[in-house]
């Protein structure tokens, strides 16, 4: 056994001892403290613009965590197939949220402003568009509607995640005055995420198929090898 | 000169600048030789801004202005990085003094000219309205004298029509103008049409407040054009040039469809990508709504005749 795959067996069995459950609410306390600040104005001079960009900004990272879930095991061993439902329903939750804040705040519930803003900006209709792939997604999240749905056609329709992701990550790009920095690296990740599902089956390293197979992480060490 | 000030000036703002200055270097030099180096220079200085002796106008608004915090943390500025809190970060170490400002083109007297030679002893204080282009506002109270009284000591020549800006390029003090990604291309540049740059709503700022400008404001001098969206305001000038031809904008240039060279604050003309109908106020917190735009940010009765007959759709 190499170091890497021994290092990646024990963080595999630390994680299998994390419970789920309190996960959920865990992962929606740095949009609460976000809400809490620009509520009480310490979140900086434009708490509106500064907690929409949070909550988007949450609603992306956790589409990449979930993104990252696959790679992360097929590329390093180390599994987290456990946190990955929580993770893409935190990501579908701050995109509602994301979407809240900006009626409720932004447009102060002004239904017209909504409408047109919803039918004229390319990037909030991007930005809707993603929101909208993510709810068959969320809606099939759970145990019943994967076995009524079967494996195979669950899988196929969860590859909506990749739109979605895809779409946050140009709404981000579009919304900005100038190209800069964080949302292009928000883009590069997205896309380099998304690209490896079409990479040639063959160059997922020699772990990848077998470990998917088994439902377990690749124990063969591809880079230790 | 004498004039009767329309409120009372505290002692402080009447103290001579070069007291000020003294006293910022005596207690530069004391912190030196006492070893604190817990503060960089930037920061003591952004801290002690020296007072400026300024005057009330007929031209300020009555609306209360954003809070200092506010105004000098909330900038677009970058020259030291594209965050809003960047430039309040980063502006503290830019050598503001000495300063030079070339004024050159169509003028009578060119020249490189200091900063002293240029800035009244004594300033107006004009309150206005700020509207930025990402639909946000301020209401600030600036410290400047108009444009139009310099550019009429230089003589403008009677060919020209346009007046050039341009801001400092020093990459080592500012952070936003060196390493790979480089968002704008530098030096900034704005234009104003002559007549825009003689109307009296147009100052030359050297202060917010009633003290110098901080570094993140556009330290030295800057231009304040309170009918337009707030890019067009450059920040820490040192050109100056009088041209027959429209001149080259930096956000223009960046993005032609979305900036264009008169950016005047329009509310029915949107941005490409969003509306310009309303503004967040800024200091009116989360729940505080947002404000209807006006038209040339409320000065259009003042600037409105400037672009009678023209089509402001078309010149946005």
């Amino acid at each position: 056994m190499t170091a890497l795959s021994s290092l990646t067996d024990r963080l595999n069995g630390a994680l299998k001892r994390v419970p789920v459950l309190p996960l959920y609410a865990v992962a929606l306390i740095p949009g609460v403290w976000a809400f809490w600040q620009a509520l009480n104005g310490t979140i900086g001079a434009d708490p509106v613009r500064a907690l929409e960009h949070a909550l988007g900004l949450y609603a992306l990272q956790f589409m990449i965590a979930t993104l990252a879930v696959t790679p992360l095991r097929e590329r390093l061993g180390v599994n987290l197939l456990r946190f990955r439902r929580m993770l893409g329903l935190t990501a579908f939750y701050y995109a509602l949220a994301h979407l809240g804040a900006w009626m409720a705040f932004d447009r102060n519930f002004h239904w017209m402003a909504i409408v047109a803003d919803l039918t004229k900006r390319p990037y909030i209709i991007v930005g809707m568009i993603a929101l909208l792939l993510m709810v068959p997604l969320a809606a099939t999240s759970f145990d019943r509607a994967i076995r009524a749905l079967g494996a195979a056609r669950w899988r196929n329709l969860h590859r909506l995640g990749y739109l979605a992701a895809l779409a946050m990550a140009l709404h981000y790009l579009w919304l900005v005055k100038s190209w800069t920095g964080e949302p292009l690296t928000y883009a590069f990740i997205v896309i380099a995420l998304v690209g490896y599902r079409f990479l040639p089956k063959g160059r997922k390293g020699r772990g990848a198929r077998s470990s998917a197979a088994l439902g377990k992480p690749a124990r063969q060490g591809t880079l230790g090898a | 000169m004498v004039y009767r000030p329309a409120r009372p000036i505290r002692s402080s703002e009447i103290t001579p600048k070069h007291l000020w200055l003294d006293r910022r270097s005596l207690m530069a030099g004391a912190a030196a030789a006492a070893g604190a180096t817990l503060l960089p220079a930037g920061a003591m200085a952004a801290g002690e801004r020296a007072k400026l002796s300024t005057t009330p106008s007929k031209y300020s608004t009555d609306l209360k202005p954003t809070s200092l915090e506010s105004v000098t943390g909330y900038n677009n500025y970058y020259e030291f990085g594209t965050g809003k809190e960047d430039p309040a970060q980063n502006a503290g170490t830019l050598t503001t003094s000495p300063w030079t400002v070339k004024i050159d083109g169509m003028v009578d007297k060119p020249g490189d000219y200091a900063l002293e030679d240029i800035v009244p002893a004594t300033v107006e204080e004009r309150i206005y309205r700020f509207r930025c282009v990402e639909a946000w506002s301020m209401v600030i109270p600036w410290n400047g004298f108009e444009l139009s009284s310099l550019l009429n000591k230089v003589g403008v020549q009677s060919g020209a029509k346009f007046v050039a800006f341009e801001t400092l390029v020093r990459p080592e003090e500012m952070p936003g103008q060196r390493g790979f990604f480089q968002p704008l291309n530098w030096p900034y540049v704005e234009g104003l049409r002559l007549d825009e740059a003689m109307h009296p709503l147009t100052i030359l700022a050297n202060g917010l407040y009633g003290e110098e400008l901080p570094n993140q404001n556009g330290a030295p001098l800057r231009l304040v054009v309170p009918w337009k969206y707030g890019f067009k305001s450059i920040k820490s000038i040192v050109r100056i040039s009088l041209t027959d031809k429209q001149p080259a904008t930096t956000w223009n240039m960046a993005g032609p469809r979305e900036y264009g060279f008169y950016s005047n604050v329009n509310p029915k003309v949107d941005h490409p990508r969003w509306s310009q109908a309303e503004e967040r106020v800024i200091g009116a917190g989360l729940l505080g709504g947002t404000q209807p735009t006006l038209m040339f940010n409320g000065y259009e009765e003042e600037v409105a005749s400037l672009y009678a007959g023209m089509d402001l759709k078309a010149n946005y």
